[in-house]
């Protein structure tokens, strides 16, 4: 079936012009770059932890950031009839403090000294508004220390359930 | 026992796959009792099948047995964990989905040889090595770094349990396997473009026609898998939405994108004889964005739920991906004069315009996905900043391909092949204009803000009523010709033409999903509130009442839930209850949210925190209209991929 299929070779010139095609690849591709350059430049989220975020000064300000770090312990406020959500970040060695405003509920392991990804952006009042709260929880499993048990955390709630 | 016997059959397979995926071919190649490397080609198929079925049934059973003297079930095993979630963590972690994988494309290699087992020429087994040549190198993943079958010692009581997300969900034992289908689908074309090449039978147009068939059927499977995703991440991740452009769900979306490109410009070439070198490139290169989705997913390189843990099998998949492509290059340049199309484009005006236009379209929509996943890597390796990539950049660069997208499937058919004429264009395009016009009168009058939503509803009001209009003008064609009556008539209509209409259908399950995506995006609303026993929220024009708040002990979990009762006019219409599971091995609840769906939309409810004496808890509503119909449409696309792809018997 192979040769057959061949088609017969018309008179029309074997070589076009390859400058058409060309031009218009390198315009095409050069735009899609162009654009897709321009999405990057202006969209892309920076993972900052607190001191990285100050040291940008008012260039960290007004941008959308992932600010990560832990929960400063003792400074979580939390307000639920407002749903008004405080508390400070700090780098894992303790400095670099950022205040945090969140709306909405905290999540419910939420406490002090833990990993936390803050997204919003950071004002010019020196008052980071977090548009998304995430705990920082890693994939690898370990066993529950003593009291992190939530059957002794909730033993409360438990009462009269059955298994 | 168990473990020896399925080590012992990775390694046999391991072997097979090398003698039948190097040696065959070469043999075959250098034409000395070629008969003879063909058989031993597709003989080691069936016997790298049977040997791999015996390690994942191995796997299974030592699950199943709760056997923790293998390193798989010790890390996902527990035998709290209810029988059938412990059955399909097969899936749930990184070397027991290798194994899967293996065993996927075993099956895929036996169905090719099978199914072609009477067809004549060097095609099919070659393709039959390729595929064992793949094969291989999963072989080489399971005997080295993913071995799922280490000793270990001492031998534990019981075991964590599958990662707790993987465990919460029904989703769980359908999205992962439909996935695979559809990923490993894919080295199926490619192995076919190998064939054709080594056989010389890639200017024949045979090859095509059955490549295009395990195309669609791997793309069904995909198609399906992420619609699955989406449900899954709505179901279980507790945040209402169904696509947050995260690394891995871009990961399963990349390759359909080509995989879709290809399905359109396949047809192209068979019409026309047209674009048979970007058709072979889209077949490769659908096959390679497979393997780097495994790769970004696998590797650990990114962090999800699915990248399970970091290791060195991220560089077996970069040297694999590298021969891949060196491979291919070698293909496709050393081939380059018999892949030079004799087609050419008649006119500007004609249906293979338009599937042109889908083609760069499709094409620049996988870059810009490609480039926004893999720009985060970039980033860090070289200017060592952490960035993420998030759907701003998606929805600036993707929200105008979408729509564009949505409008040409409206215009392609209306077009007929060769040369179309503007004022035949012109008029069957009225009725679906005056649609579009219409719907996006009605959703700004309903209150739709954002251009790219009013466009989406409109050019789905557009393309929809294109597609239908071909399905009537069909039909009335048949009843006037062999008076029928109008259901018989759409029915035969669509029997005897199947790869088109099922197309259409598939085009009708986009629309029907699109619609669901761009109602429930533009028109959600949400609210959160504090609420004690007996206290209302009102979101929109729904109340919602706090009956409780209650805890339970499950065997593998405890679980605090609420009650919440969906009240109208002082009546309970509606109880939902949405909770949090507490596994012993995770820090972090996991949420559970409940959903109550109607054809019209959903209330999506998450227990956000809860007073641990039960007496208040924090309650989100979320209200999204029309969620169920990018379910549906999912099943539609599939349905119309069914229809498409179904062999047509040959009368004689």
């Amino acid at each position: 079936m192979t040769a057959p299929m061949t088609p017969p070779e018309t008179g029309a010139p074997r070589k076009r012009s390859l400058v058409l095609p060309i031009t218009a690849v390198v315009v095409l591709v050069g735009a899609f770059g162009w654009l897709i350059w321009g999405g990057l430049d202006k969209n892309v989220v920076f993972f900052l932890t607190p001191n990285e975020l100050l040291a940008k000064g008012t260039g960290g300000m007004n941008v959308p950031v992932r600010l990560g770090g832990q929960v400063k312990p003792g400074t979580v406020k939390w307000d639920d009839k407002t749903l008004d959500l405080r508390f400070d970040v700090v780098d894992t060695n303790g400095t670099g403090m950022i205040h945090v405003k969140s709306k909405g509920a905290p999540p419910q392991m939420f406490r002090d000294g833990m990993g936390v990804v803050v997204e919003g952006r950071f004002g010019a009042d020196s008052l980071f508004q977090s548009s998304q709260l995430m705990v920082k929880h890693s994939n690898e499993y370990r066993a529950p220390k003593a009291g992190e048990k939530p059957q002794e955390m909730y033993k409360s709630l438990m009462k009269g359930s059955g298994q | 026992m168990t473990r020896l016997l399925a080590v012992d059959a990775l390694w046999f397979g391991l072997i097979v796959c090398a003698i039948g995926g190097i040696i065959a071919p070469i043999g075959i190649g250098r034409g000395k009792q070629r008969d003879a490397w063909i058989a031993v080609a597709q003989g080691a198929v069936y016997a790298n099948f049977a040997l791999i079925t015996v390690a994942a049934g191995a796997m299974m059973w030592a699950l199943a047995r709760h056997d923790f003297s293998i390193s798989y079930v010790a890390q996902v095993g527990s035998r709290a964990t209810p029988m059938f979630y412990t059955v399909i963590s097969l899936w749930g972690a990184l070397e027991g989905s290798i194994l899967f994988w293996a065993w996927v494309l075993a099956l895929y290699s036996v169905g090719v040889v099978w199914l072609n087992r009477k067809r004549p020429g060097l095609l099919v087994p070659y393709a039959s090595a390729a595929l064992l040549a793949i094969a291989l190198f999963f072989h080489v993943l399971l005997v080295g770094p993913a071995n799922p079958f280490h000793l270990v010692s001492p031998v534990p009581l019981d075991g964590p349990g599958p990662n707790p997300l993987l465990q919460n969900h029904i989703l769980m034992a359908v999205h992962p396997p439909l996935l695979y289908l559809g990923y490993v689908g894919m080295s199926v074309p490619f192995a076919f473009a190998v064939g054709a090449v080594l056989s010389g039978e890639i200017t024949n147009a045979d090859w095509m026609r059955l490549t295009r068939r395990w195309t669609l059927t791997a793309w069904a499977f995909l198609s399906a898998a992420i619609i699955a995703g989406m449900w899954w991440s709505y179901e279980v991740l507790g945040w209402g939405g169904y696509w947050a452009w995260d690394p891995v769900e871009n990961a399963s979306f990349i390759p359909w994108l080509t995989a879709t490109a290809y399905l359109h410009s396949v047809m192209v070439q068979e019409r026309r004889d047209m674009l048979r070198l970007w058709n072979l490139n889209l077949v490769v290169g659908t096959f390679v964005l497979t393997i780097l989705g495994t790769f970004l997913t696998r590797s650990g390189i990114i962090s999800s739920v699915h990248a399970f843990t970091q290791g060195t099998i991220g560089y077996y998949f970069l040297a694999f991906i590298a021969i891949v492509l060196v491979g291919a290059l070698a293909m496709v340049a050393g081939n380059s004069d018999k892949l030079r199309a004799p087609g050419k484009l008649d006119a500007a005006l004609s249906r293979e315009t338009v599937f042109l236009l889908n083609n760069l379209l499709l094409t620049v929509f996988m870059f810009t996905v490609l480039i926004g996943t893999l720009f985060p890597l970039v980033a860090e390796a070289v200017r060592g900043v952490k960035v993420s990539v998030g759907e701003p950049f998606y929805n600036r660069m993707t929200l105008p391909v979408m729509v564009a997208l949505l409008f040409l499937m409206g215009v392609g058919p209306a077009l007929p092949w060769k040369r179309g004429n503007m004022d035949d264009l012109k008029r069957k395009m009225l009725p679906g204009l005056i649609v579009a016009a219409m719907v996006a009168t009605i959703v700004v009058g309903v209150g739709a803000k954002s251009v790219y939503a009013v466009l989406a509803f409109s050019f789905v009001g557009f393309a929809g009523t294109m597609n239908v209009m071909e399905f009537v003008i069909g039909a009335r064609a048949r009843v006037s010709a062999h008076a029928e009556r109008f259901g018989t008539a759409l029915l035969r209509l669509v029997a005897g033409n199947r790869r088109r209409y099922g197309g259409y259908i598939a085009h009708m399950g986009i629309f029907v999903a699109a619609t669901g995506i761009a109602a429930s995006s533009t028109f959600r609303s949400e609210g959160e509130a504090t609420l004690k026993p007996g206290q209302s929220m009102v979101v929109g024009k729904t109340t919602a009442r706090l009956k409780d708040v209650w805890g339970r002990e499950e065997k593998q979990r405890s679980v605090i839930g609420a009650t919440v009762e969906l009240v109208r006019d002082g009546a309970v219409y509606a109880s939902l209850t949405p909770r949090m599971n507490f596994y012993p091995t995770s820090q972090q609840p996991i949420p559970t949210p409940d959903v109550r769906s109607t054809p019209f939309g959903d209330t999506y409810m998450n227990l956000m925190s809860f007073q641990q004496d039960g007496s208040s808890a924090t309650i989100k509503v979320i209200l999204e209209p029309l969620v169920p119909w990018i379910w549906m449409g999912g099943g539609i696309i599939v349905l119309g991929a069914l229809v498409s792809a179904w062999p047509v018997r040959k009368l004689a």
